[in-house]
């Protein structure tokens, strides 16, 4: 009799499977991102257009170039570089300095990713890292906020994306200012984010306007109701852990309420906290990393009061009219910490027996728990 | 479909497709004898059997043909009418070769098993009852193997006034447990009631997914009003049928970290083993035969089957209607069972099921390893609520003993749940295997 002997696999079990693999998890935060960068480009126009491609850019480029020497293979398929140049892309006012987006970009997977070891082995969310290296870097720059919807934003350039490195950038007021004189529409073009509005002349805008961000004006806002949709996608393909960003606002809610009600005419209302800055898309998309966050259920709700207590302590007594970025950066730093104390009660641990105060014999050998 | 929801069950677990609708309406069906039957002489936990039998000599169906060596074991019985090739070195599952008694099957023979005797269990003491399970033969049949004689002993100093029946089968593919709940509920009742005799246990409930209700139908029937037994139904998800989780869910107790089920009152038993304890012990036979499934992709006629322990995985396989180029082939369930590393294998007592998986099965396993990106998934699906992801970290540092100080490694059963879960596809339990081995190598 002939007998067939088949090359049989040995593997150990669980002998299937069942998830979303990591580069699948990080194309669908992109797919979550594109409508946000599509909104951010029809508020600019080319000027963020062309900011979004060299950050972007830069970031795969430089996680090719630390991967390869690093020895690592084909690291762009997990498509988290795509995530920071995007997220960072999203932080920078529209006219900064292409080269300077560059250094951002450069620094973002340099600093804040390749240095510790590539993905997953991060502290600190890298598009952020980013950021605040621009912020302290070039502090004009960060804050020369142009307004949204301006006339011809489709066919010229803010002029001082086009600045050449290390040149100090065009101031771009004058131009704004000329523009708003072409177009007669003078009142309505300021540069200030509704933040800084709110920081530095006590203005407070409208709920809706913040939300839905369709009119011209205001600066460096990004409409809080496509926010919460493109997280929402997330969240329903369980790929985002929504305690998060409900924690991060929820911190900052209960933190800028009693303020509030404390001293109304220092303190910004509870509603426009959260709508303004960067703490919508902080919350969901940032602070939300995997990476930099607990992963036990206590530590996560603690990282999120955390985040959202710093932002607003930040914006209400610091010099900075955004907290959000160092909130975060803070809060990726305590994340081990967090997690350490925060550990999970494990089935059995602290339980006594019932029946008798004996222990069991030291004969009976272990009967296997598995299950029968 | 909702009213799954209202079933109790215990929090986290993960929920694999069931695959079980293809066997679970099939009876259960007898495999014919093989004309080789190899009875490995350690098939269970504890110590392996001693073989009563030499070459040439004649065996009656139901014979005992190895004797337990002492009480962490027992003994086997012929499970065929036949002829002893021989005592020698066969393959096992796990790959390593351990000594097993080959037997060449009398196929004209009437297969009647001789060896049997009258046993009347209520007169019985629970001393008699435990011996005689041993002589029996009986193991956990759920997976681990552990010898039911020992299970049911009840230290001295401990008082059981519950057993739980765990009738769950929470593994995806498996139907035997159901169908067994189906066909043979009289037995069932009867290995229970033995069962509370020896153990002192006041109550039994028997515990079975909501995937299951037509079982839970036929129990209730055949208990009818005896107030002692009662069905509990719990929610239909994987691990349910992990013994420490299911009476927590039953029972409302918790087994202490390395402890034993007794110290919360509570012994637990699979259906499987009561309903052959219920069969069996009456007539003080020995067991030579077991249900398991044969499914999966790789096979034309999955189904119930009646089996002879010791049929070589080959014969069960051509009986079942093997396409032949499978190259997964698994004893038990696909979220703890083990590969079979030969088809010359034979069916032991612990085995509940053979799953055949082939190619495009495997194509989706071929996925490679990425970096942990602390997504947390695991630690929602950790049933005893360990960070799988932390101690794989630990695992990859190799502080295998900061994992088991620490982090809990020890309450780790096993059941797959994070590994299942992974989207970075880190074989997790696998890393927490090698830490526990190497932690009990390093205890000596």
């Amino acid at each position: 009799m002939k007998k067939v002997q088949p090359l049989v696999e040995i593997r150990t079990s669980p002998h299937i499977h069942h998830s979303h693999s990591v580069p699948q998890i990080m194309l669908n935060v992109v797919y979550a991102l594109l409508p946000l960068v599509l909104f951010w480009v029809f508020q600019y126009g080319i000027s963020a257009l062309l900011l979004l491609l060299v950050v972007v850019g830069t970031t795969l480029l430089s996680e090719r170039f630390f991967a390869r020497m690093a020895g690592r293979q084909s690291p762009l398929n997990d498509h988290s570089a795509l995530i920071t140049g995007i997220l960072l892309a999203l932080t920078l006012p529209p006219g900064f300095p292409l080269w300077m987006g560059a250094i951002a970009a450069f620094v973002a997977i340099a600093l804040g990713k390749a240095i510790f070891g590539g993905l997953g082995y991060n502290l600190f969310n890298p598009a952020l890292v980013g950021r605040a290296f621009v912020q302290a870097a070039f502090p004009v720059a960060i804050t020369s906020w142009t307004p949204a919807y301006l006339p011809g934003r489709f066919l010229e350039f803010i002029p001082s994306t086009l600045a050449l490195p290390l040149m100090r950038p065009a101031d771009s007021s004058t131009w704004i200012a000329e523009l708003g004189q072409r177009s007669e529409i003078t009142d309505a073009l300021t540069s200030a984010t509704p933040l800084a509005a709110w920081k530095f002349a006590g203005d407070s805008g409208d709920h809706w306007q913040l939300l839905l961000s369709l009119t011209s004006g205001a600066s460096g806002q990004m409409p809080g109701l496509l926010i919460i949709f493109c997280a929402l996608y997330l969240i329903a393909r369980n790929m985002m852990n929504w305690r998060i960003p409900v924690a991060v606002l929820g911190g900052a809610f209960i933190t800028a309420l009693p303020l509030y009600l404390y001293d109304s005419s220092r303190f910004a209302d509870p509603l426009f906290v959260l709508l303004t800055g960067g703490l919508l898309l902080g919350a969901l998309f940032m602070a939300s990393d995997m990476v930099g966050s607990p992963v036990t259920p206590r530590g996560i709700l603690i990282y999120g009061l955390v985040i959202g207590f710093v932002t607003v302590i930040i914006r209400s007594f610091g010099a900075l009219p955004e907290g959000v970025m160092y909130a975060i950066l803070l809060g990726n730093a305590l994340a081990p910490l967090i997690e350490s104390v925060t550990q999970p009660r494990v089935y059995g641990v602290g339980v006594t027996t019932l029946s008798a105060l004996k222990k069991p014999p030291a004969t009976a050998t272990t009967p296997e728990q598995r299950h029968e | 479909m909702f009213t799954s929801l209202w079933h109790r069950t215990f929090s986290h677990g993960v929920h694999p497709p069931e695959e079980k609708a293809t066997t679970a309406a099939l009876p259960i069906r007898r495999m014919p004898f093989s004309p080789r039957i190899v009875v490995p002489l350690s098939q269970h936990f504890g110590a392996a059997a001693k073989a009563l039998v030499h070459k040439g000599q004649e065996l009656v169906r139901g014979e005992p043909i190895a004797a337990a060596d002492g009480f962490m074991s027992v003994p086997m019985h012929a499970p065929v009418t036949g002829i002893v090739e021989g005592v020698e070195l066969t393959p096992s599952a796990r790959g390593p070769k351990t000594e097993a008694i080959i037997i060449r099957s009398h196929l004209a023979a009437s297969q009647q098993v001789m060896y049997e005797g009258d046993l009347d269990w209520q007169q019985a003491t629970p001393e008699e009852l435990i011996w005689q399970i041993q002589q029996s033969g009986m193991v956990g049949l759920g997976g681990a193997g552990f010898p039911s004689h020992v299970k049911l002993k009840i230290p001295a100093e401990y008082t059981v006034d519950t057993l739980v029946v765990n009738g769950c089968e929470c593994e995806p593919y498996l139907t035997t447990d159901h169908r067994l709940m189906l066909e043979r509920s009289d037995d069932l009742l009867l290995g229970i009631r033995i069962a509370m005799r020896i153990s002192g246990a006041k109550r039994a409930i028997i515990g079975v997914e909501d995937n299951k209700m037509d079982a839970v139908a036929a129990l209730r029937q055949t208990i009818g009003n005896d107030k002692t037994i009662s069905v509990g139904v719990v929610r239909s998800k994987y691990p349910q049928g992990a013994e420490k989780l299911l009476l927590k869910v039953l029972t409302g107790r918790e087994v202490p970290s390395g402890g034993f089920p007794f110290q919360v009152g509570v012994v637990v038993n699979n259906v499987a083993t009561l309903a052959l304890i219920g069969n069996l012990l009456p007539r003080r036979r020995g067991l030579i035969e077991r249900i398991i499934t044969i499914a999966g992709p790789g096979v034309k006629k999955p189904g119930n089957y009646l089996i002879p322990l010791g049929t070589p995985i080959r014969f069960a396989l051509e009986h079942a209607g093997y396409f032949g180029d499978a190259s997964r082939l698994i004893l038990g369930g696909p979220m703890m069972g083990n590969t079979a590393a030969s088809l010359d294998v034979p069916i032991t007592k612990p085995v509940s099921a053979l799953l055949v998986f082939d190619k495009a099965a495997k194509a989706s396993e071929a996925q490679p390893i990425s970096p942990c990106i602390y997504c947390g998934r695991c630690l929602d699906a950790c049933p005893v609520h360990l960070n799988p992801a932390h101690l794989g970290r630990l695992a990859a540092k190799r502080q295998y003993a900061t994992m088991a100080n620490e982090f809990h490694l020890n309450d780790c059963f096993e059941c797959g749940s994070c590994s299942y879960v992974c989207p970075a596809n880190i074989p997790l339990v696998q890393y927490f295997r090698i830490a526990k081995s190497i932690n009990r190598e390093r205890a000596r």
